[in-house]
């Protein structure tokens, strides 16, 4: 069985946020809400880096943890989804998530929040696949058309990986060793020059 | 790894001890401190840094550094914010079972007393009755109770409810009351509020502490033995009760007030903080509530006449606050005790 990953080589990403736009337009994203977004690491200075984040589909999810309502759940494919319809909206997956995934509309009185909305993996909800309910609430169900998520699919270039582990892994450990490095380490010096000496 | 993750329990619940007992005063403390124990030494940082040059910048990522975000939003610029997991550990960990712990522990010690001890009953009544509490107390009281009911079982589902409520109805059931839940916590709040601040600016007089207070903790309150203990119009625990709920209900408002406005984009660690004082705070308060619902009704007879018709009989103030009552039958002139008629001044 595939276990779904997402994998942001940092020396190939170079910040074109296409794969926020692509994960918006794709999904219909409500207004005010980016499930992906691009952070960028000492910007303007020598050796910036960018990598593009959203929901990384852990294994032992915090955000499964700590919801009061225990909305959500992992498909077989390893992929972390939610249902909207138990969601209260209390925001506890937001503070727990380590990558600010979890996005939430704004609502009504006390500036308080409407359900969460994250990162699907281009995989939908709990709704019957493909259907219309599944499409405005949760975004377009890619996989069950045997796509994988648009971002991952519209990277121009290739840095932003999605797809079965084994796989992601085995393209990144490849490029790892054509950079001459190991696959662990990170960066523009160990990847255009031996590592002893600063750029 | 399993023994790091035991090492970490058993340091969230170390800390989780400490947060519950001082939340109150600990006000400085930030989330990130408990982070501090998962260093890499320096001999590590120092092997690595020589293999990968990198290895200080991306751990600096882990722990939230701040980059660029074309995406607006609260901290989008944060790639990896790491307090979630201290949280998280804290919250399902020593918050939860501390406080589920305490509160079993009070509903007990309350089943205990009842059963050795029983009702403190009056034993004659004398059939005339002495004002105790106005119009405006009672509804300022009784307002503040249903208020604070409302917030304390609201807030006890969003706690415990996914292991106590959920698996008696079902996920979807369970999620429509949580749904109706949390929208009742949100609009009671303002109200507990209100009558909470009525309540602590209306009734601060008559709860500062005299010196018998301090035979009434000797003898606790009498509750063990049914010995005679001073009281003036409130007696030590009352008072205890009132300045406790003063503090502990700032400490839950205050910190509710961030929960409750997540849309002013406070930072996630203020938003975990506060969540953890908030249940703290809020447990502390259920607690000392249990043992003051209970002294009020089926502890002691007579008390509840207090809160409902404002009066008492004149046997159960002579009983429960000798003090007060003395001077209140001073003050009427009638006989109380043989000397009541010297200290009539004119
Ligand atoms: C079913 C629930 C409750 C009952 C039956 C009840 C009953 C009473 C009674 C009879 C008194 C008067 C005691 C006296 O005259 O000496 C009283 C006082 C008081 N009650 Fe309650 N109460 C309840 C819930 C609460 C709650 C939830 C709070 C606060 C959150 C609260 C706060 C107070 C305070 C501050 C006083 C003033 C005396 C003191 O400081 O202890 N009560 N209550």
């Amino acid at each position: 069985m595939a276990r779904m990953k997402f994998l942001c080589d940092a020396e190939r990403c170079i910040e074109c946020n296409g794969c926020v736009t692509a994960c918006k337009n794709e999904n219909e994203v409500p207004w005010g809400i980016n499930r992906r977004r691009v952070v960028t690491l000492g910007d303007g200075e020598p050796g910036e880096r960018s990598i593009s984040v959203a929901c990384m589909h852990c294994s032992d999810a915090p955000c499964a943890a700590v919801c009061p309502v225990d909305c959500f759940y992992t498909t077989d494919d390893g992929i972390v989804l939610h249902d909207k319809d138990i969601c209260i909206g209390c925001g506890y997956c937001f503070y727990a998530c380590p990558f600010g995934a979890p996005q939430f509309p704004q609502q009504d009185a006390f500036a308080t929040r409407g359900k969460m909305d994250k990162c699907t993996f281009c995989a939908g909800g709990p709704e019957e696949d493909g259907s219309q309910a599944e499409l405005e609430k949760y975004g377009h169900n890619r996989v069950s058309e045997g796509k994988l998520p648009l971002c991952a699919e519209m990277c121009a270039t290739k840095a932003l990986l999605a797809g079965d582990g084994d796989e992601v892994a085995d393209i990144f450990r490849e490029r790892s060793m054509r950079r001459n490095t190991r696959p662990d380490t990170w960066g523009w010096d160990v990847a255009y020059k031996d590592g002893s000496h600063e750029i | 790894m399993k023994s790091e993750r035991r090492r970490r329990s058993w340091l969230a619940l170390v800390l989780g001890g400490w947060i519950v007992v001082t939340a109150p005063i600990a006000l400085s403390v930030t989330l990130t401190e408990s982070s501090a124990g998962a260093e890499a030494s320096d001999q590590e940082k120092a092997r690595e840094a020589s293999q990968n040059p990198r290895a200080e910048y991306w751990r600096e990522v882990r722990h939230g550094a701040q980059g660029y975000s074309a995406v607006t939003g609260p901290e989008a610029n944060v790639l990896i914010q790491d307090g979630g997991e201290t949280w998280q550990e804290l919250r399902n960990g020593p918050a939860s079972t501390i406080g589920a712990w305490l509160m079993a522990g009070v509903v007990l010690a309350l089943g205990l007393l009842q059963i050795f001890k029983g009702t403190w009953k009056l034993d004659h009544r004398t059939g005339r009755t002495i004002k105790r509490w106005s119009a405006f107390d009672r509804f300022i009281h009784w307002g503040l109770t249903v208020s604070f009911l409302l917030l304390a079982l609201t807030g006890l589902g969003l706690l415990f409810g996914r292991y106590v409520l959920m698996p008696l109805v079902g996920k979807e059931a369970f999620g429509a009351v949580a749904a109706v839940s949390k929208p009742v916590h949100d609009y009671a709040s303002p109200f507990f509020i209100a009558f909470l601040l009525l309540t602590v600016v209306a009734w601060m007089k008559y709860n500062f502490f005299t010196s018998y207070d301090l035979e009434w903790f000797k003898k606790v309150g009498g509750y063990l033995t049914r010995e005679h203990v001073p009281a003036g119009f409130n007696n030590a625990g009352e008072k205890v009760w009132y300045w406790f709920l003063s503090v502990a209900g700032l400490v839950v408002v205050a910190s509710g007030l961030f929960l409750l406005t997540p849309n002013f984009e406070w930072s996630r660690s203020t938003m975990q903080l506060s969540s953890l004082f908030h249940i703290a705070s809020a447990i502390g308060l259920i607690c000392f509530s249990l043992v003051h619902m209970y002294l009020a009704t089926i502890g002691n007879e007579g008390t509840l006449e207090a809160m409902v018709g404002g009066e008492v009989d004149e046997r159960w103030a002579e009983l429960h606050h000798d003090v007060w009552y003395d001077e209140i039958m001073a003050s009427r002139g009638t006989k109380a005790e043989p000397d009541a008629g010297s200290a009539r001044v004119s």
